[in-house]
């Protein structure tokens, strides 16, 4: 990252809702900052205050405490016109589109311009350069009842880039798609931030979308921030038991089937995708029990964790963990449930 | 069947209906419209709470919906006295007629806006929109396929109010079917102006949701 200067910067926040119930709190506390021109995320469980907290970044929702500074600027301490035009500089991407049903999809780009102000002739240019740079030139006088699902991301996308916003954020932007579109709209995302350097700040529940596209992400619990790094960082070694629930969410299964002796070793991607385990048992002339794995490949680079039941016999046990440590591999014994 | 003079009777009659049911629908969308819009605006979650405003005009549009139409016809005779100078005849019934549909329309504007996808009126703000922008460039243009379907049925509502109005002499084809039909027992008369009412209520509903069809790019 060349810039790591803070665009975003959320300072003890805490949202509260008042309710038939009374007060029910959606976030405590939250601390971040986001660095320009990088794809940052923010995962959690549904219901555990990430679409709120994305609203306090652009103001949709007000926090009940704490404050929230955009390049610098306090956002409470802005009237209601310059907040507006803050906003023109943050576009937002929802899960379900939210695109003008009663307009084209040229239309809907032209929206945010008329918005600012722009006048017609120069929004529709704007507007059909957009339409290119998500690939839908063809689709510029269709309605958004005629065009799929990928396909309305990607206007909504165009239009959320019409006024240049330094910040795109991404409310579940991908969990409406299938697997493939959810590729092609992440590829689309992951472009921008490289052609334009836009701070993207991605919302999801899925650890796959996380993995795909961001550099840093922090894990929302309950309304709290359970852990915040980079994405190596919390793949390879999860601190929190959030963050293990999402990396490692077969995790208590295997708890249960461990042997006597055996070890789990990460994979944080200092090691690249060559058969390790398997030069291990030619070189000790021992098999293993692979008892668990769950590998990623991002970047070329092997991310993810694996359970190996070692032979019975200490002293080759004790050589192959040597063995892997040597490779630079982080290995940690675990206890079984025998 | 009827005699030349009857026949041009039913004619202006008819005219009469038009003009009153048109002049008092306009009237009436000038005072109803704005009100609906208020009403969705200024509601608990709406895009400007103003719980006060909501509340006292949601209680002034009740207690005007509840007089029922007769009533309302002869209670607002002193302004329509003021406001046209006569108290019969379809200019004068113009006024119960708008006095009367207004909160009928703030009503079904009301109730078009709301159908409005909140979703779209959040992503609008996300994108800096003013309430006014808001109304005017998402709520009521997402909403016009509705707001057109409501307009039928204020427009054929209004109508057969304009008929009622014709046992205090309001003028048009009510007026003509009570004095034929029911002070001098001619039926066919009466039937005539009916059945003339009847077809224009199906042209205005067909035209409203020929219309609406038209307007709406959702499928």
């Amino acid at each position: 990252m060349k810039n790591t200067k803070p665009i975003i910067r959320i300072v003890g926040l805490s949202k509260c809702f008042t309710s038939a119930n009374g007060e029910v709190s959606a976030l405590e506390n939250i601390n971040l900052e986001i660095r320009e021109g990088e794809i940052f995320g923010i995962i959690g469980m549904s219901g555990a205050g990430k679409s709120t907290l994305v609203r306090c970044i652009n103001f949709l929702e007000l926090p009940t405490s704490g404050t929230v500074y955009f390049a610098g600027r306090d956002l409470a301490q802005l009237s209601r016109q310059e907040l507006y035009k803050v906003r023109q500089s943050m576009g937002m991407i929802f899960q379900q589109f939210n695109l003008l049903m009663q307009r084209t999809a040229l239309g809907n780009v032209c929206f945010p311009l008329e918005i600012a102000g722009v006048n017609k002739h120069e929004a529709r240019q704007r507007a059909a350069e957009l339409l290119d740079l998500v690939g839908l030139t063809d689709k510029a006088d269709a309605y958004p009842a005629q065009l799929s699902g990928g396909q309305r991301q990607r206007v909504a996308i165009a239009r959320a880039l019409a006024t240049n916003p330094e910040v795109l954020l991404c409310d579940e932007a991908t969990s409406a798609l299938d697997p493939a579109t959810t590729r092609g709209v992440l590829s689309l995302l992951r472009d921008i931030n490289k052609r334009l350097g836009i701070t993207i700040v991605v919302i999801t529940h899925e650890m796959s979308v996380i993995e795909e596209i961001c550099q840093r992400v922090t894990i929302i619990d309950d309304g709290q921030i359970a852990e915040t790094g980079t994405v190596e960082e919390i793949f390879s070694r999860p601190k929190s038991q959030a963050a293990r629930r999402l990396v490692y969410p077969a995790e208590q299964q295997i708890e249960q089937i461990i042997g006597n002796r055996s070890i789990r070793i990460v994979f944080d991607g200092s090691s690249s995708f060559e058969p390790i385990i398997a030069s291990m048992v030619l070189e000790f002339k021992h098999t293993v029990n692979i008892l668990f794995a769950d590998t990623k490949n991002i970047d070329g680079k092997a991310f993810g964790q694996m359970v190996i039941q070692l032979p019975e016999t200490d002293k080759i046990a004790d050589g192959m963990i040597a063995y892997l440590r040597g490779k630079g591999l982080t290995v940690e014994e675990v206890e079984g449930v025998v | 069947m009827f005699k030349a003079a009857v026949i041009k009777m039913i004619v202006l009659g008819l005219g009469e209906t038009l003009y009153m049911t048109l002049l008092s629908t306009a009237l009436a969308y000038l005072l109803g419209l704005p009100l609906g819009i208020i009403l969705v605006v200024t509601e608990k979650d709406g895009i400007r709470p103003q719980r006060f405003l909501n509340r006292i005009l949601n209680f002034i549009i009740n207690v005007i919906r509840s007089v029922p139409f007769l009533i309302l016809l002869v209670a607002v005779i002193p302004i329509t006295r003021f406001i046209v100078g006569k108290i019969i005849g379809s200019s004068a019934t113009v006024v119960p007629l708008v006095i009367a549909a207004a909160p009928f329309i703030a009503r079904l504007v009301e109730s078009s806006l709301k159908e409005v996808d909140k979703g779209v009126i959040e992503a609008a703000q996300s994108m800096g929109a003013s309430p006014l922008q808001i109304i005017t460039k998402v709520m009521l243009p997402e909403a016009l396929p509705s707001l057109i379907v409501g307009a039928a049925i204020a427009v054929t509502t209004i109508l057969s109010y304009s008929a009622m109005a014709g046992f205090v002499g309001g003028g048009g084809l009510g007026t003509i079917a009570i004095n034929y039909g029911y002070y001098r027992y001619q039926n066919d008369v009466m039937f005539a102006t009916v059945a003339l009412l009847v077809i224009v209520v199906q042209v205005l509903q067909e035209i409203g949701t020929w219309i609406a069809n038209l307007s709406d790019k959702r499928n």
